[in-house]
């Protein structure tokens, strides 16, 4: 399937993930901040074309973000995965084309009520030195904040909320300095669903995490998703952990959309060679059901039987 | 959400909170007694009535004169300098995430200052021209600084790097404009090298004293944006902050104190760059650092300037104290960073 180019078409992804049907106000999302519109958004993009100084990146492209799933994108190095998700977040302005929330151009919203609605955990996050972990995700409340407005128990609630959440609340008055790899990852996370924002954009959450590690933050924003509705863009290197855990697989290739769709229909064998430039044998995972990628290098491939 | 993470988050926070605000408390005395005691004390010791007394523009045979125009300007210029230099100078280490990056190190003091010396000995400028000068020429040297060390995007280390060239660049600037006027006497040149408060006015405390009741507020309400900015340019997008704008109002307002308080005094060596690091370290993590690098700022400069005048043999200027207090913080974030293997 190359270059399909109706991403919208994938939506009834079968499995395990009926997020609609888990309510979107319960749990950790005040009834005020969510109000049942979880899981209702609409992000698009529409001939987006960005880049850097002298290069363009990404070329008119088109996409389509599901509401209320999980989406990941995947991607050769350098093809444009972090570039489209900083200018979905309006951190890079486009050169030409459009990033549309509920059809408004996200670029040209007020910095703060965006930040209401979309967050975006980037890939290399700096914590202020010595800060402890209730105050960094306190700071995720900072777009439901005023220039003079002290701070109100709406915030402690979510502060506690997202901590819980994210398994973090016994770290609450640690030093972030101090803590694992994954226990700040989770730290970070907590800052974000502090933020209560109905759409999450995660720039590689589990890059630099031992595969356990990987795997508690994928099932936790799973769990994000299957609560409140939340939609999940997530730029991803492991194919595989993205084939399983995303509802919409967006392949990019060379600043352009390769593929997006059903995890399924979109890691092929073709694909895989058209992304990455390399020979695989794709299966179906026995654990979920979803495609596993197998690659084929220049050492340690078996003779095939009867050959 | 369980209740016990809500009521520990929620203590958690208290706590934190009664102890910066046990922590301003505590400055703001430190900062009051200290103002007291150098009306005070001096060659002649005057109580505290006569003082008040002078204070509320009663006439009292010989503590007018000592009191009244030459202990309370000196006092009020330190005061409202450090302040100055504390909100200038944590303002940059925090919207640059960088400890040297103040801007009596990256070279913002260096160009008031030389523009200053230059404005009163070459152009035989008034108050007023003086500070004008000295702020568009800060502001000039701030972009130029900016520039240089753009390459995509500011890397606070080379701002750094360049920031400390043009420093030195501008120091001798400075020399050789005190050198060329024939006025190479050791006031000018401690007031335009090291900063000192020596024969302070009330001529030179109310320019400054105006730009921090202009520029201060500006900076206040630019607090929690400031903070947002110390988790990195695109967190603190993320959530809401709009990156272009706070930099620009920042460095107007930051290099805006920073020129006027010059201009008075001369760069008082190392407040800006030591007031940020105290203050943090005394309300620890989390919050502003404006007000408390503020209180840091003109407690250092009042306490410097009296121990410069008293605590020796000889009247040493303010500057020569917080530089002998200064250089041995840079030695050690220095020593620090190389052990922490980062460059800088």
């Amino acid at each position: 399937m190359t270059s399909n180019h109706t991403p919208a078409a994938s939506g009834a992804t079968a499995g395990a993930h009926t997020p609609a049907a888990s309510g979107a106000t319960a749990g950790t999302h005040t009834p005020a901040a969510s109000g049942g519109t979880a899981g209702t958004h609409t992000l698009s993009v529409e001939k987006l074309t960005v880049g850097y100084a002298d290069r363009t990146v990404i070329e008119s492209l088109d996409l389509l973000v599901p509401p209320g799933r999980i989406t990941a994108i995947v991607g050769a190095n350098a093809c444009g995965k972090s570039t489209l998700l900083r200018s979905m977040s309006r951190l890079l302005t486009p050169r030409a084309g459009h990033v549309l929330l509920d059809g408004r151009e996200v670029h040209r919203m007020p910095a703060k009520e965006l930040a209401r609605t979309l967050g975006l955990l980037p890939q290399s996050p700096i914590a202020p030195e010595g800060i402890t972990v209730a105050d960094l995700v306190g700071r995720g409340r900072n777009p439901h904040q005023r220039l003079l407005s002290r701070w109100s128990a709406a915030d402690d609630r979510a502060v506690a909320a997202a901590l819980d959440a994210t398994h973090t609340a016994d770290l609450a008055e640690r030093s972030v300095d101090e803590l694992s790899g994954g226990q700040r990852q989770r730290v970070w996370i907590a800052m974000a669903l502090a933020q209560q924002t109905d759409v999450l954009l995660l720039d590689e959450p589990t890059t630099f995490l031992d595969v356990s590690h990987q795997v508690e933050v994928l099932d936790l924003l799973t769990d994000l998703n299957a609560n409140h509705g939340t939609t999940i863009v997530m730029v991803l290197h492991d194919l595989n952990m993205a084939a399983r855990y995303a509802d919409h697989l967006i392949a990019l290739a060379d600043g352009g959309l390769h593929a997006a769709g059903d995890p399924a229909a979109v890691l092929t064998e073709d694909c895989v060679r058209a992304v990455f430039g390399l020979d695989s044998q794709v299966i179906t995972d026995p654990v979920s059901g979803r495609p596993l990628m197998l690659p084929i290098g220049r050492h340690h491939v078996r003779t095939p039987a009867g050959a | 959400m369980s209740t016990t993470t809500l009521e520990a988050v929620t203590r958690g926070r208290v706590r934190r909170g009664r102890r910066r605000r046990a922590v301003l408390t505590v400055l703001t005395v430190a900062v009051a007694a200290v103002f007291a005691v150098s009306l005070m004390f001096g060659q002649t010791y005057y109580p505290p009535d006569d003082v008040l007394r002078v204070i509320l523009g009663e006439t009292v045979p010989g503590a007018s004169f000592t009191v009244g125009d030459l202990r309370l300007p000196r006092a009020v210029l330190a005061l409202v300098t450090g302040v100055c230099f504390g909100l200038g100078g944590v303002t940059f280490q925090t919207m640059l995430r960088n400890p040297l990056a103040s801007p009596d190190i990256i070279g913002i003091s260096s160009a008031a200052s030389a523009a200053a010396a230059f404005a009163i000995i070459v152009l035989s400028l008034d108050e007023t021209g003086v500070s004008v000068f000295a702020i568009v020429a800060a502001l000039g040297i701030a972009m130029v600084i900016y520039l240089l060390s753009f390459k995509d995007g500011v890397a606070g280390t080379r701002l750094v790097l360049i920031g400390i060239g043009i420093a030195a660049m501008l120091n001798s600037a400075t020399s050789y404009v005190l050198n060329q006027a024939g006025q190479w006497d050791l006031q000018a040149a401690t007031r335009w090298l090291n900063g000192s408060l020596n024969g302070s006015t009330w001529d030179e405390t109310v320019p400054v004293l105006l730009a921090l009741v202009v520029f201060g507020p500006v900076l206040l309400a630019r607090a929690r944006d400031l903070t947002m900015l110390q988790l990195g340019d695109d967190t603190a997008a993320a959530l809401g902050t709009r990156l272009e704008r706070t930099r620009l109002v920042s460095i107007v307002a930051a290099v805006g104190l920073i020129a006027f308080a010059t201009s008075a005094t001369g760069p008082i060596a190392f407040v800006a760059f030591l007031a940020g690091p105290i203050a943090a370290r005394l309300v620890g993590p989390g919050g502003s650092l404006l007000v408390p690098s503020a209180l840091a700022g003109s407690l250092l400069v009042l306490v410097a300037d009296f121990l410069g005048q008293f605590a020796f043999g000889t009247r040493f200027p303010v500057g020569v104290v917080t530089g002998a207090l200064g250089a041995p913080y840079l030695i050690f974030l220095l020593v620090r960073t190389n052990r922490a293997g980062g460059s800088l």
